[in-house]
């Protein structure tokens, strides 16, 4: 008896009781079921939910991939300077020992992510006695990609509890959620645990480890990276080229360095339209126009050097796509078919305005450096009432074509 | 049959759970949301809206028939604004720095939804005692959702409970602090308040299911 087999008599057996739920997730990971739809003429799309979310999650690899390259290559490189003239392929990045550190940082947090979020999930399916969701396999991937490196797994473990329950679970689980889980599991961490989301100590792997060992009394030089963002924000320069901006050898939350890949992901998104262009494309245009706006305002001569806004306003307005996490989470998190607005005009509006705000708040508030995803959970409430506009406006319209049509 | 019949006590226990003016009326719930960071606070106010309800209730019953209803608003505001105004000395006088801490929202607590309502709803039509009971059941109501918010949002936000380091030290990294442990400053803002007056909102109404509304 195959494996196959085994699996459907086992379903059989734990039918109606407790397990039925985990096992049902479990079953539906390796085989599709054996069972058929009971009634009705029925179309099947190939694109299930599974295949939907895998289609998310496959972009997102490379990102890991590279994220763990980058930890340890950012590690390495406050210790002993940052080497010159990096190319994306340059040896000095893709190096096992660049690996090993990142993966062993990285890993952990990958881990915990999956098993306590889908812990939720298989918790609350089972009491609500419905099918596991496979919302959170995109979550559980984007969770460590958007915190920085040294994030504490018990802090990571109250977030995603907080994230997944009060962020999806009580409005009804996948598909019902008005937040992106994902990014209030990163609210919560920044304003929980401040100390560990911001500040020059937090970027770069071991940096807040090697500075308390310092006050404990130890020899070692200190290490430390701000982000570009941060740094920016403060009022100081950053030593980083434009190359190393967009292929991602600089300081940040862990996946969202590298603008190339995060691009490339984007294509295929775009291809396989799991993410709507439209957002994509409002986003970037509603963040350069913010962009323009600031550069006009410096270029006019409306605000001097002495202005706290000044070096933030007068940064390039195409630079904000490179740094900070803005692409990851256009990409990424406003295109989540389920917190996004759901009609076309409606996708232009909410992308333009993520884009905007996002820049807005980088530069207007520097207690937080980025504000992309703030702009998104903020547009993610709003966009029912957009599509509800939407909508209504359409009405109208036909209601006047068809009086105009009549009389 | 002692001082309290049984629908007397119904008064009392009623809007302690499930009646409750926060969880069910969803009334008062400003002052609960902006005061409760510290368990003192929140027991300093919950004490401070016991004696202007318990009061207001009687002296708005006692007056019940001799208030015009035209301007009955008029009237219950000025029985609040002269109980409050008391709580304020009094508070100013004994407790001044908690009186700092509670800031505007002993001032506020004029406007406390859930007083006003109880004058409208029932001192309005009922006898001193009835009244008396029933508003110190509802400000019990309010007092147990603010000592449980206040609870635990002291306890996770600061790692204190009245003042005391519970928890340890967070500097000399003492107690639970040793294992890494930190404070969530979330809980310290106004939007956990809120998520955890929802928590326990859920949790009632789970464990009560008469409590559930049909939409």
């Amino acid at each position: 008896m195959g494996l196959k087999e085994k699996l459907h008599n086992i379903k059989g057996k734990v039918e109606g009781t407790n397990w039925q739920t985990m096992f049902g997730a479990v079953h539906t990971l390796f085989y599709s079921p054996n069972e058929t739809t009971h009634s009705g003429g029925h179309l099947r799309g190939a694109d299930d939910l599974k295949r939907t979310m895998m289609n998310v999650v496959l972009p997102l690899i490379p990102l890991f991939i590279f994220g763990m390259f980058n930890v340890g290559f950012q590690h390495n490189a406050a210790i002993n300077g940052f080497p010159e003239g990096m190319g994306f392929f340059s040896p000095e990045f893709w190096n096992l020992d660049n690996l090993s550190i990142g993966a062993i940082k990285l890993l952990p947090l990958l881990v915990v992510s999956y098993v306590v979020g889908l812990g939720i999930e298989i918790f609350f399916a089972t009491i609500n006695k419905h099918e596991v969701e496979e919302g959170y396999f995109v979550t559980g991937m984007l969770v460590p990609l958007i915190i920085p490196i040294d994030t504490p797994l018990w802090m990571l473990t109250v977030a995603i509890i907080f994230g997944v329950v009060i962020g999806k679970e009580i409005f009804g689980g996948t598909g019902m959620n008005i937040l992106n889980p994902a990014l209030t599991i990163r609210a919560f961490l920044f304003f929980a645990y401040p100390t560990w989301m911001s500040g020059d100590k937090v970027w770069v792997a071991g940096a807040k480890e090697r500075a308390n060992e310092i006050m404990a009394g130890a020899e070692l030089d200190a290490i430390s990276g701000e982000t570009i963002l941060g740094a920016l924000a403060q009022g100081q320069d950053f030593a980083y080229s434009v190359s190393d901006m967009f292929l991602g050898f600089i300081p940040g939350s862990v996946g969202e360095t590298s603008t190339l890949l995060i691009l490339l992901g984007g294509l295929y998104l775009i291809y396989t339209k799991v993410a709507s262009w439209r957002i994509i494309v409002s986003s970037v245009i509603g963040a350069l126009v913010m962009g323009l706006i600031f550069n006009g305002v410096v270029n006019a001569g409306w605000i001097n050097e002495g202005s706290k806004f000044y070096i933030l306003m007068s940064t390039e307005f195409w630079h904000h796509l490179l740094i900070g996490g803005l692409a990851f989470g256009i990409v990424f998190m406003a295109t989540d078919p389920v917190t996004a607005s759901q009609t076309n005009k409606g996708k232009w509006i909410y992308g333009f305005l993520i884009g905007f705000i996002s820049v807005m708040i980088r530069v207007f508030n520097p207690a937080y450096p980025e504000g992309v995803m703030l702009a998104i959970l903020l547009m993610n409430v709003f966009s029912p009432t957009i599509d509800h506009y939407v909508v209504q406006g359409n009405v109208k319209r036909r209601l006047k074509r068809l009086k105009a049509k009549t009389a | 049959m002692g001082l309290l019949s049984k629908k007397d006590l119904k008064l009392i226990t009623d809007p302690l759970a499930d009646n409750n003016p926060i969880t069910i009326q969803v009334l008062g719930i400003c002052s609960a949301l902006a005061i409760t960071a510290e368990l003192k606070a929140s027991i300093v106010m919950s004490v401070a809206v016991l004696f202007v309800m318990g009061l207001g209730n009687v002296v708005i019953s006692l007056m019940r028939n001799i208030i015009p209803s035209k301007i009955r608003i008029i009237v219950q505001l000025i029985v609040v604004a002269t109980l409050v105004i008391i709580v304020d000395l009094v508070l100013k006088a004994f407790a001044y720095e908690l009186s700092k801490t509670l800031s505007v929202f002993v001032g506020l607590i004029i406007t406390n939804c859930i007083i006003m309502g109880r004058f409208e709803a029932f001192a309005l039509a009922n006898g001193p005692w009835k009244s008396f009971l029933d508003g110190i059941g509802n400000a019990l109501g309010y007092a147990v959702i603010l000592v449980i918010v206040g609870f635990f949002r002291e306890l996770l936000g600061s790692g204190t409970l009245l003042g005391i380091k519970v928890l340890g030290d967070p500097i000399e990294k003492t107690g639970v602090y040793a294992y890494g442990y930190e404070n969530n400053g979330f809980m310290l803002l106004a939007p956990m308040a809120l998520i955890t007056v929802g928590i326990i909102i859920w949790v009632q109404r789970s464990r009560n299911e008469a409590l559930i509304e049909d939409n």
